[in-house]
């Protein structure tokens, strides 16, 4: 596919163009006067640097503690542990990305902080209860049989809280682990690249459907 | 794009238009390609697709992984800039506390307005959709009908760029040949849901949508859009060849910086501003449209964003393209002596039958799709095929219980994972480790959601009006919102979930969600508030969205439509906004104007 140069009408194709278009964005000043401010005290504002690549602490101080981290690091690792696929989910920064998610100033992370940390604080108390050692401590077995407890589909109406903490922390790992290229990949989520066609489903996946 | 600042500003031009978005684009895109001198006032800031959309970002690259937050309600990367549902010191009221009484009034502070981030659905209204009250006895019809506003969807067509196909449905206008471009092929999901579907009657067709699947045939679109107007043929040419065609990745609700899709800001504008004609000043806040003695407007008062000062700025006709809620607005704040309820509003109709868009859904899993071998489904970034309405002979036959009609969109595929979607996906699967791994693979890509987008008939009971008690950071009256949906409206969401769930079961899935009716605004498909009529007692603007009052004041957005069929409603404000702006060319070169 070509495509044309609205400077000159030479033409070009469409990598070329992409290439334009980065390098224009790297050398000019984008405009600037920002009005509106955030919904929120110190909120990114309803104008915030979109091609900026943040860090989990580029916007808001940091939350967990050292113990608090390692406690989290190992709780995450639990629920996505490496396998033949992929890493386990502190290697692609899941552990910052929670950290970064309770440390923001937005209702949802606001209501979530007190679960996760209080939840992070239960854990080790539970495993110190039950095994004399903090969470990271514990073998692998120990781990699961204080995991399959709080994610039980009908859990122990003591472990309500427990359970509704485990839960959201999950959902914070998964949504952390597969927004990053590799937790992607692990998904066989193939897109995000520039095609010269779009040909439509392929034969095998047509046929698996009884479609072809 | 270059822009002037106010000391810019000429000391008259021959038309204001007020907003930058779909209605103002193609009112300045029209007047100027036909030698007007125009000044557009936007009071957003400049925006740049080609340097700022964030294209190929991944989430982990924004902050909390790209989620919404109330700062960015469409997450991160979505092209809205000082927007959204609620501004920071741009406040709006609803008068009633409950909860479904309220609306939700979604803006865009930026060039080029909500044409950056939509949906980029282009559907035409149906003949049916001009006469409703002819039909069913509810609401207004229009002035006009079909066959007069064909002609100005065509050349919208052919000058934004539209694919989709010709299906010969009722009330589901067949494009004439040369108007639109192919459509993008089906992908595997969207196939499975036409093959199921038809088992209850609904036809999955392929979607009409403002994306280029190849390159505009520049010569010939130009050379038809302006016939006889070599200089214009020249710039709309330039302006189509500097589009490259989608290249099948990224989200369309982010923008796109190679121009793939319709944007304001890359399609009506550049040509626009090419032309020499086009003055825009940006950061400039309309207040009110200032009248003369003679009974004509002279200009518009503004507030100038950079420095907090009012200022004024004049021409020979006035456009309001605001945006229907923020026209409504203006009008009602240009109170005089001799217009105490607000201009334009003799009929007292300035602000009433305001309306949105039906919205409900259902979600289902669907364990045919899988664990799917890989592909990729990014296709032209967003669906490919929907179900137009499909049951007028049934309503005719007095078999539903609700006037109008939905169509269906349709969430499916193999998306780019975000935040909520694995985070939801997570809960769905349950368990850690390992399984959920395992279980992650299996599920993702084997969701659909089907989603009713129906007609709101106009009623008594939803309009806005200015807040006595509120105004805005820069002291102009802000607005107060009635709302009430009728039967018909909650009778067509339940009506749609009955449906969906047959398709869903149909399918083999089972049904994981659904979303009831939602508040009105929340589809931003908000038309209405200065309707137009044959009637001058009971309509704001005639056919050519032209005030009854004031014959120099027009009206290009949404809110001269009488009614909101379940087509979104861009394509039609962009057609019309063509025929008023030709209109004005007309009414100027005979000197009425």
């Amino acid at each position: 596919m070509e495509t044309f140069n609205e400077h000159d009408g030479v033409r070009v194709d469409r990598r070329t163009a992409l290439k334009w278009v980065l390098a224009a964005a790297a050398a000019m000043q984008l405009p600037k006067p920002t009005f509106a401010d955030s919904m929120v005290k110190s909120g990114y504002g309803k104008d915030p640097d979109i091609l900026k690549i943040y860090k989990a602490d580029s916007l808001w101080p940091l939350t967990l503690s050292k113990s608090q981290r390692a406690t989290a690091t190992v709780l995450s690792d639990v629920i996505i542990p490496a396998d033949a696929e992929s890493p386990a989910a502190s290697a692609v920064g899941v552990v910052d990305f929670i950290d970064e998610w309770i440390s923001s100033p937005y209702p949802d992370s606001v209501r979530d902080k007190p679960v996760v940390l209080e939840g992070l604080a239960w854990i080790d108390a539970e495993s110190q209860r039950r095994f004399k050692k903090d969470f990271a401590g514990l073998s692998e077995s120990q781990r699961a049989a204080i995991c399959d407890d709080i994610s039980a589909a009908n859990p122990k109406p003591e472990l309500a809280t427990a359970a509704a903490f485990f839960k959201r922390y999950r959902s914070l790992t998964a949504g952390g682990f597969y927004t990053t290229p590799v937790g992607m990949k692990d998904l066989r989520y193939v897109g995000n690249v520039a095609l010269t066609s779009f040909d439509g489903p392929p034969v095998e996946v047509l046929k698996k459907l009884g479609l072809a | 794009m270059p822009l002037i600042d106010t000391a810019g500003l000429q000391k008259e031009y021959d038309v204001i238009v007020v907003g930058s978005g779909a209605a103002g684009g193609q009112t300045a895109y029209t007047l100027t390609l036909d030698g007007a001198k125009v000044l557009m006032l936007e009071a957003g800031r400049n925006y740049v697709p080609e340097l700022e959309t964030a294209m190929f970002q991944t989430p982990d690259q924004a902050p909390l992984r790209g989620a919404s937050t109330l700062d960015k309600e469409f997450g991160f990367y979505d092209a809205t800039v000082d927007g959204g549902w609620q501004i920071p010191g741009e406040p709006y009221s609803s008068a009633s506390e409950e909860k479904e009484r309220k609306f939700w009034w979604w803006r865009a502070r930026m060039l080029g307005g909500r044409t950056n981030h939509w949906g980029r659905i282009s559907l035409r209204n149906g003949p049916y959709d001009f006469k409703p009250h002819s039909r069913d006895g509810l609401g207004f019809d229009w002035p006009i009908s079909y066959e007069d506003v064909a002609p100005y969807y065509d050349k919208v067509e052919m000058l934004i760029g539209v694919h989709g196909d010709n299906n010969g449905l009722e009330n589901t206008p067949d494009s004439p040949d040369g108007c639109l471009l192919p459509s993008p092929k089906p992908r595997a999901s969207e196939l499975l849901i036409q093959k199921h579907a038809k088992k209850t009657g609904v036809p999955v067709i392929a979607i009409h949508r403002a994306v280029l699947t190849k390159p505009l045939d520049y010569k010939r679109n130009a050379a038809l859009l302006h016939p006889g107007n070599p200089r214009a043929q020249q710039l709309a040419a330039d302006g189509m060849r500097s589009r490259a065609p989608c290249f099948w990745a990224t989200p369309c609700g982010r923008g796109c910086s190679i121009k793939a899709n319709y944007q304001s800001t890359t399609v009506h504008l550049p040509p626009a501003m090419a032309s020499g004609n086009l003055d825009i000043l940006a950061n400039a806040m309309v207040r009110e449209v200032e009248m003369g003695k003679n009974g004509r407007a002279t200009g518009v008062v503004f507030i100038d964003k950079t420095t907090g000062k009012e200022l004024r700025a004049k021409a020979r006709i006035i456009v309001l393209a605001a945006s229907a809620c923020e026209t409504v607005r203006i009008l009602l704040n240009s109170k005089s002596a001799q217009f105490p309820q607000g201009l334009a509003n003799s009929s007292g109709n300035v602000g009433k039958y305001l309306m949105d868009t039906v919205g409900a859904s259902v979600s289902g899993q669907i364990p045919a799709l899988e664990n799917m071998p890989a592909h990729n489904e990014d296709g032209a970034g967003g669906e490919h095929v929907y179900a137009p309405w499909w049951l007028y002979k049934e309503q005719k036959a007095g078999k539903l219980d609700f006037a109008r009609g939905y169509h269906i969109e349709i969430g499916a595929g193999r998306d780019m994972p975000s935040f909520g979607a694995a985070a939801g996906l997570a809960n769905f699967t349950g368990g850690y480790g390992k399984k959920l791994k395992e279980d992650m693979r299996r599920y993702y890509g084997s969701f659909i959601s089907l989603v009713c987008r129906g007609e709101m008939i106009p009623n008594e009971d939803s309009y806005c009006e200015i807040d006595p008690q509120s105004k805005d950071k820069y002291g102009i009256p802000a607005l107060r919102f009635h709302w009430k949906w009728s039967k018909h409206e909650e009778r067509q969401a339940v009506h749609s979930h009955k449906a969906f769930t047959e398709v869903i079961e149909n399918m083999g899935g089972r049904v994981t969600s659904k979303q009831d009716l939602l508040p009105g605004g929340f589809i931003i498909h908000e038309v209405g508030g200065a309707i137009m009529g044959a009637d001058p007692k009971k309509s704001v603007v005639n056919q050519w969205g032209q005030s009854w009052d004031v014959k120099n004041l027009f009206v290009t957005d949404g809110a001269p439509f009488p009614s909101n069929a379940d087509k979104n409603p861009t394509l039609t404000i962009m057609a019309l906004a063509w025929r008023s702006a030709d209109y004005m060319l007309a009414a100027m070169k005979r000197r009425e104007l």
